[in-house]
C-alpha cells in the first residue's frame, strides 16, 4: 500500500470519525449525568436522517435552490425536531424511572429504540430513502504517486464537527448551563440541594445530545444520500465504542474515540477486508470493554455503598 | 418517592373560580402537549417521502395530535380530581419488592395442575393440525429461549443483549456438525449445550467483572459478530443462503419419505407417509426437555448458587464483603443460561430443517428480552406465559404485523415504569433452618 493510498483512507476516518464523535458525545454525557447507556440514540440519529430529507424535499418544493440556505434551513429544522425528540424520549421513557433499578431505564431505552424503528417504518415505509447531490465537486492533492481526493461534503463534515465540538466545549466549560452540567455530574443530589433543577439539566443534557446527532444526520445524509429506517442501529454502537474508546464521560474523548475508531475502521477496510469492517470495530468494542474499561482519558469508577 | 400532600385536605367543592382556572391550566398543559407532538410527529407522520419528493399525510397527523390533545386534556382534569390524585398516589407508590411465601404455607400451584398441564400438552399433538402443533413448537422454543435468558437477566441480574449469540451457537452447531462431522441430533444436542456454555465462559470470564451496563453492551457486540461472521465466512457458513439441518431420528428411524439405508420411521411401523410425523416428534422431545428445564431451574432457585445469584442482583457489593466470589457466581448463571439457549437453538434448527443468519439479527434478542421483561423478571410462570403469548399472538393477529414491533418496544417501556418486576410477581419460598440448628441456634442465645 502507498503513501496517498493510506492517506487517502485517513481522510476518510476522519470525515468518518466526526460523525462517530458527534453522535458519541450523546452517549457519553448521558451517561456521565445519569450513568444510563441511552440504547434509543442511534435511532435518534436515523430519525434526524429523515427530517433532513424532509426539510430538503419541503425547500425545494418552495423553490428554494442555493446551497447555503438549504444547508442552514435543514440543519436549524433537524436540530429543532431532533432535540423535540430527545426531550420526549427522556420525559415519557426514562425520567419515571429514576427511582428504579439499574437495568430499568436500559430495558426501557431498547423499547424505545424498537419503537422509533418500527414508527418510521410504518410512516414512512420500508424502502431505502435518498436526497438529491446538492453539493458535488472536491479537491485533489497531487503527490508524488497517485493523489489525495477530499470532497466538498467530506470537509464541510469536518469544518461543521469541529464547529459544533467547540460550540459545545464553550457551553459546557463558560456558561451557566455548563455549569450546571458539571455540577449535577459530580454529584446529583448535592447540585439538587444547592437549589439546581437537576431535572432541568438532565433533560437539558439529552436534548444537547439529540442536537448533535442531529448535526451527524444531516452532514452524513448530504454525504452518502442514502439511508432507511434501521441504520441508527450499526452506527449507534460504533459511536458507542467511540465513546468508550475515549473514555466515557468525557467530551473531548468523544471526539478523539470517535476519530480513532473512524480511522483505524477507514484503514482496516481499506487494508484487509471492507466485508468484516464492522466486525472489526465491534472487536475492537469488546477488548476495549474487557482490557481498558474506563478508556482514553476516562476516570476510574469507584463502587461506593 | 415525596408524595405531595399539599392538596390532601381540600374539601371536595371548589368554588368556581378555582374551577375555571384548573380548567384553563389543563388547556394550556393540552396545548403545549401538542404543540409538542407536533414537532415530534409533523415530519415523519405528516409528510411522507416519495422520491425526492412528499406527499401530505394530513389525515393520520391530525388524528394523532387530535388523539394526543383529547388525551392530554382528560388526562389533566382528571388527575386535579380526588379520584386522579389517588390514583396518582397508587402509581407512585409502587411495590417493587419481592414476595416471600410465610413459611409453613404449602406452595398454592398443586401437583395436579401440573400433570394436567401435561396431559393436555401430550394430547395437543394427537388432535391438533400440523399447523398448530409447529406453532407450538415456535412458542415452546421461545420458551426454553426465555427461561435461558431468565437465569441470566432474571435471576442474576446481568443483562444480556447478545444472548441470540447462543441460540446461533446452537443451531449452527447443529447444521455445520451434520455438515462437515456427520453428527446427528442426538449427538448434537448436549454437544450444543456445552459448545454454547463453553462460549458463554469464554466471553463472559473477562467481563463478569466489570459494570453490569458495560456486560450489555459486549454481549450485544459479542451477538452482532457472531451474526456477521455466520453472513460473510460464506465458504465455511454458506453465507445469506445457509445450511440445512438434519430431523432428529427415532432410535435411528428417519422421519423423511425415502431414506438411503434402512427403512424410514412410517414404513417399520406400517404407517402411510404423513410430514406432520417429524414435527409430532420434535414436538414430544421439545416437551419433556421444556419440563426438564423447568424442573431444573425450579431446583437452582432453591439451591445454594441460584440463592448466590439473587443475592448478587439484589447488592453486589454486600455479596462480595460476605465472601461470595462474584465472578464464579456470575459465571455459572451466564453458562447454564448460554447452554439452555443453545439447546433452543438445536431445536430451531431441526424444526426449521435450514438456518440462515437472517435468523440471529438484534431483533431476536429483543424479542427474548421482551418475554423475560413482560413475564416478569426472575418469575418461571410469567415467562412461559409471555412466550406463548409473544409468539402465539402474532399467529393469530395477523393483520397487525406490521405493528407488532412497535407493541414490543411500547410494552418494554411501559412494563418498565408500571411493573418493573413483570405482570407474574416472582415469589420465592421461605426457608427454615432444620430443627437440631434451631435448637442449637437456642442454646447460642
Amino acid at each position: 500500500m502507498d503513501l496517498s493510498t493510506l492517506l487517502q483512507q485517513l481522510v476518510n476516518g476522519l470525515a468518518l470519525g466526526s460523525v462517530y464523535g458527534l453522535i458519541a458525545i450523546g452517549y457519553t454525557m448521558v451517561y456521565g449525568i445519569i450513568g444510563m447507556i441511552n440504547f434509543a440514540h442511534g435511532d435518534v440519529y436515523m430519525i434526524s436522517a429523515y427530517v433532513t430529507a424532509i426539510v430538503i424535499a419541503l425547500l425545494t418544493f418552495f423553490g428554494i435552490e442555493s446551497f447555503p440556505i438549504i444547508l442552514l434551513g435543514t440543519l436549524f429544522f433537524t436540530i429543532l425536531i431532533n432535540s423535540a425528540y430527545g426531550w420526549t424520549i427522556e420525559r415519557l421513557a426514562y425520567r419515571p424511572l429514576r427511582q428504579s433499578t439499574r437495568l430499568a431505564p436500559l430495558i426501557s431505552a431498547i423499547g424505545v429504540s424498537l419503537v422509533l424503528q418500527n414508527y418510521v417504518q410504518i410512516s414512512q415505509g420500508a424502502r431505502s430513502q435518498g436526497v438529491p447531490t446538492l453539493m458535488s465537486g472536491s479537491f485533489r492533492l497531487e503527490m508524488a504517486e497517485g493523489f489525495i481526493q477530499v470532497s466538498y461534503t467530506q470537509l464541510l463534515i469536518i469544518v461543521v464537527a469541529l464547529l459544533g465540538m467547540a460550540l459545545l466545549t464553550w457551553i459546557i466549560q463558560s456558561t451557566r448551563l455548563g455549569r450546571e452540567c458539571r455540577a449535577t455530574q459530580q454529584d446529583r443530589k448535592m447540585a439538587m440541594i444547592l437549589g439546581i433543577n437537576t431535572d432541568r439539566v438532565i433533560s437539558t443534557v439529552f436534548v444537547i445530545g439529540a442536537a448533535m446527532a442531529a448535526l451527524a444526520g444531516t452532514l452524513v445524509t448530504l454525504n452518502y444520500g442514502t439511508f432507511d429506517f434501521y441504520i441508527g442501529f450499526i452506527i449507534g454502537i460504533k459511536a458507542f465504542t467511540a465513546a468508550v474508546l475515549g473514555g466515557i464521560g468525557s467530551l473531548p474523548g468523544a471526539m478523539l474515540g470517535g476519530i480513532l475508531l473512524g480511522m483505524s475502521e477507514s484503514l482496516f477496510s481499506g487494508m484487509v477486508n471492507t466485508d468484516y469492517k464492522d466486525v472489526f470495530a465491534f472487536s475492537l468494542l469488546v477488548l476495549i470493554m474487557i482490557f481498558r474499561p474506563t478508556g482514553l482519558l476516562g476516570k476510574p469508577e469507584v463502587e461506593k455503598v | 418517592m415525596a408524595i405531595d400532600y399539599q392538596y390532601s385536605n381540600k374539601p371536595d367543592s371548589l368554588s368556581s373560580n378555582e374551577l375555571l382556572f384548573r380548567i384553563r391550566k389543563s388547556l394550556l398543559d393540552a396545548f403545549i402537549t401538542t404543540l409538542l407532538a407536533l414537532a415530534v410527529f409533523g415530519p415523519i407522520v405528516g409528510l411522507e417521502l416519495d422520491g425526492y419528493d412528499f406527499q401530505l399525510q394530513l389525515k393520520s397527523l391530525v388524528s394523532i395530535l387530535g388523539v394526543i390533545f383529547t388525551g392530554r386534556l382528560v388526562a389533566s382534569l382528571f388527575f386535579q380530581t380526588s379520584q386522579g390524585e389517588k390514583l396518582l398516589e397508587k402509581f407512585s407508590r409502587k411495590d417493587t419488592s419481592i414476595r416471600v411465601q410465610p413459611l409453613n404455607q404449602k406452595a398454592a400451584n398443586g401437583y395436579w395442575i401440573i400433570a394436567l398441564f401435561m396431559l393436555a400438552g401430550l394430547m395437543v399433538p394427537f388432535l391438533a393440525s400440523k399447523y398448530w402443533i409447529t406453532v407450538i413448537i415456535l412458542g415452546m422454543i421461545y420458551v426454553l429461549l426465555g427461561l435461558g435468558l431468565n437465569i441470566v437477566v432474571g435471576l442474576a441480574g446481568l443483562l444480556d443483549l447478545g444472548f441470540v449469540a447462543f441460540y446461533a451457537i446452537g443451531a449452527y452447531g447443529l447444521a455445520l456438525g451434520h455438515e462437515y462431522l456427520g453428527l446427528g441430533f442426538w449427538s448434537m444436542l448436549p454437544l450444543a449445550a456445552l459448545l454454547a456454555a463453553l462460549s458463554g465462559a469464554l466471553l463472559g470470564f473477562p467481563v463478569l467483572r466489570m459494570h453490569g451496563d458495560y456486560l450489555a453492551i459486549v454481549t450485544l457486540g459479542f451477538g452482532e459478530i457472531i451474526r456477521l461472521v455466520l453472513n460473510n465466512w460464506t465458504q465455511f457458513t454458506g453465507g445469506p443462503n445457509g445450511v440445512s439441518a438434519p430431523a432428529p431420528t427415532l432410535f435411528g428411524l428417519e422421519f423423511k419419505r425415502r431414506v438411503k439405508e434402512g427403512t424410514p420411521f412410517h414404513e417399520y411401523f406400517g404407517l402411510s407417509y404423513d410430514s406432520a410425523y417429524k414435527f409430532i416428534f420434535i414436538y414430544l422431545i421439545l416437551f419433556a426437555l421444556v419440563w426438564a428445564v423447568l424442573y431444573i431451574n425450579h431446583r437452582l432457585t432453591k439451591m445454594p448458587v441460584g440463592r448466590a445469584w439473587e443475592a448478587l442482583r439484589e447488592d453486589e457489593i454486600a455479596c462480595r464483603s460476605l465472601g461470595l466470589n462474584h465472578v464464579l457466581v456470575k459465571l455459572s448463571a451466564f453458562m447454564t443460561g448460554a447452554a439452555v439457549g443453545g439447546i433452543a437453538g438445536v431445536f430451531f434448527a431441526t424444526y426449521q430443517g435450514f438456518v440462515n443468519p437472517t435468523s440471529f439479527t438484534f431483533f431476536e434478542s429483543a424479542l427474548i428480552l421482551a418475554i423475560v421483561v413482560l413475564g416478569g423478571l426472575g418469575s418461571t410462570k410469567g415467562v412461559v406465559i409471555a412466550a406463548f403469548v409473544l409468539t402465539v399472538m402474532p399467529e393469530v393477529l395477523r393483520d397487525f404485523s406490521e405493528y407488532r414491533i412497535l407493541m414490543f418496544g411500547l410494552l418494554m417501556v411501559l412494563m418498565m415504569i408500571w411493573r418493573p418486576r413483570g405482570l407474574v410477581r416472582m415469589t420465592r419460598s421461605s426457608f427454615q433452618p432444620p430443627q437440631t440448628v434451631r435448637q442449637a441456634m437456642e442454646g447460642v442465645r
